[in-house]
């Protein structure tokens, strides 16, 4: 069913499903079309048949089954006639990654590697039901909502320099928390300073392989460096306000007389108060999200600061991979605001973009890719191509091949343990069940899903980053 | 009668909970979804939590009734292993539901995932011989 258009892209046919507006984009290489499952394809076509949708409906080489959109979705929609929908951005608003430098060696700190793991693990809460070592009121919450790691920073958790090295300086435009609700702030509150569970991590890494030597010093990386890697999103708050939202918006699809092929692409027409309102309470999420991967950071160089008084952990960058945007894209050589979802998916700006900081504009922002538990991580750089192929987008990570229970099955997560252990890699999760549906084996390789990316251009691989200790939930 | 069976999800958890009544079901839909969080026997139920929802359509009930357990347990820090619920349709449906349960104890309660939501993806209430909920959760 799917059309081959060149390398590493396969068309879905706008008349794979009735009722697609634009045919769909899957970017992967012939050794991973077959990893992609019927079902993600379904979900690419479903979102090909949302109002407004412009170009196509893509999906990233990383792409899997998701709910709504597929995991690895991007799809951007008209400011006029278009729609936005919490399907396409996720429970976990703002999931994403941030990348801090060291100017340490692997040598310096691999003797010290299990003690720094259980200090990060007691200093950043994290697992089922954990809650922060931070109380904050309902105004502090607020202007978290408002100002995202701006607000923290103000609070001491930072410097000013890490606000520079943030997509969206951290802190997007257009919050609204009076559409937040009371159970958003109640579920918000006591999780802000957590890391959460799943696949989320705090992970100690060193630079393994730098691939151009050019990027990788304007992104201050070198060979044999530490780096520090923070993976989570907006816990409870974030859930609680798709939750409420997709709620609104499900009604709101009787209400514009929207069809849609799933309950969870539940949307509203740009402009009316539903999307509006969402809008306004995703941001806020957003917001949350970067302020509390920003404290996060803030602990970890306390730790560090403990065993290295001499050590400085910068921020190289922090992503989004779950988020709705505002940007403005060429399309059919007019310049038009569009609304970007990017559901598993990473924003991956070329030099020609304003919202690239300064430090980075002569190359691209970075764009920061996750590993398994276990496997490496990557940081490319952005691309001008990008812009033409995927509204500047690229993969957020390896992709999911093997369901949880799967996991469960297959894999003991003390097994799992003493295999990483063997590799050098140490781990200190709550519980080990929760290694074992995070087993390096239930992913996609991440080499090759880098690899696509960096074959069709939407961004450049710049360095691999080798785990050597991880804290999870 | 199954009260739930569970079902292949690539990323999340995707169950099916029946019930001769939708009390039943939505019942077990609830015992579904913390058995795919942690093993329930675990959870003794010392405490009652009370909850009250009303709903244009069961569907509708059904999203938000687990929903609010999932908030339950995050605000409470409680889990949960016991439901009882009472639907009455009058126009617009009402549950009334007493959940036991008790705090968690980390000494004693393992979680094998954390569920983030309810999603709306595939979420069907249907009746055949039995009724029968099929629900994603994003963990």
């Amino acid at each position: 069913m799917l059309n081959k258009i060149e390398d590493n892209i396969y068309e879905v046919p706008i008349n794979y499903r009735p009722g697609m507006r634009v045919p769909g984009r899957i970017f992967v290489s012939e050794a991973l079309l077959g990893m992609v499952e019927p079902g993600t394809v379904d979900q690419v076509a479903n979102v090909a048949s949302l109002p407004g949708i412009v170009k196509y409906s893509m999906a990233m080489p990383d792409a899997h089954l998701g709910y709504g959109f597929p995991i690895g979705g991007v799809a951007a929609f008209r400011e006029d006639k278009g729609i936005i929908s919490p399907g396409g951005v996720g429970f976990d608003i703002n999931c994403g990654v941030r990348l801090l430098r060291s100017d340490l060696v692997a040598k310096t700190v691999q003797p010290l590697i299990s003690t720094l793991v259980d200090s990060l693990f007691e200093a950043v809460p994290s697992g089922v039901g954990a809650t922060s070592r931070l109380h904050v009121s309902d105004q502090e919450l607020t202007e978290a909502f408002i100002d995202g790691a701006k607000w923290a920073v103000g609070q001491g958790y930072g410097v000013e320099a890490d606000l520079a090295h943030c997509e969206e300086n951290g802190s997007m435009k257009g919050a609204d928390p009076s559409k937040v609700s009371i159970k958003a702030r109640k579920r918000g509150r006591p999780q802000f300073g957590t890391l959460g569970s799943g696949n989320h991590f705090l992970e100690i890494q060193k630079v393994e392989e730098i691939y151009d030597e050019a990027v990788a010093k304007k992104f201050g990386l070198f060979k044999g460096q530490i780096t520090v890697m923070i993976h989570c999103g907006s816990r409870g708050a974030g859930h609680q306000i798709c939750t409420d939202h997709l709620e609104v918006l499900s009604r709101a699809v009787h209400k514009y007389k929207i069809d849609i092929p799933d309950k969870q692409l539940a949307c509203a027409p740009l402009g009316t108060p539903e999307a509006d309102n969402y809008f306004g309470a995703m941001v806020c999420a957003a917001n949350y999200a970067w302020a509390n991967r920003q404290i996060i950071a803030h602990w970890t160089r306390e730790v560090f600061e403990k065993y290295f008084p001499e050590s400085k952990l910068e921020l190289v960058y922090d992503v989004a991979h779950n988020v709705a945007k505002i940007e403005e894209h060429v399309v059919d050589g007019l310049r038009e605001r569009l609304y970007v979802h990017r559901k598993g998916a990473t924003r991956a700006f070329g030099p020609s973009r304003s919202e690239v900081p300064d430090v980075y504009r002569d190359v691209g922002q970075p764009v920061l890719i996750p590993g398994s538990m276990g496997t490496a991580s990557y940081v490319l750089c952005g691309t001008d191509r990008a812009l033409d192929v995927t509204f500047g987008s690229a993969c957020h990570g390896a992709g999911r091949i093997m369901s949880r229970s799967q996991a469960k099955r297959t894999f003991a997560g003390q097994d799992i343990k003493a295999a990483l252990s063997s590799q050098g890699i140490k781990v200190k999760a709550t519980h080990p069940a929760m290694l074992a549906e995070e087993a390096p084996q239930v992913y996609k390789p991440s080499n090759e899903v880098v690899d696509v990316v960096h074959n069709l251009g939407i961004a450049t691989k710049v360095a691999r980053l080798l785990p050597l200790g991880v804290s999870k939930g | 009668m199954k009260p739930y069976e569970y079902f292949e999800h690539t990323a999340d958890v995707k169950f099916r909970a029946y019930g001769k009544t939708p009390d039943e079901m939505l019942s077990n839909a609830a015992l579904a979804l913390f058995n795919s969080m942690i093993n329930t026997t675990t959870v003794q139920p010392k405490e009652t939590w009370k909850v009250k929802l009303s709903g244009q359509d069961l569907e509708q009930l059904a999203y938000d009734w687990l929903s609010e357990l999932i908030f339950l347990f995050e605000t409470e820090f409680a889990v949960f292993s016991t439901f009882d619920v009472k639907l009455h349709q009058n126009g617009d449906w009402r549950l009334e539901a007493a959940i036991g349960g008790e705090k968690i104890d980390p000494s004693r309660h393992a979680f094998d995932n954390e569920v983030k939501a309810v999603t709306l993806h595939q979420f069907e209430v249907k009746k055949n011989e039995l009724w029968c909920i099929q629900v994603v959760l994003d963990v």
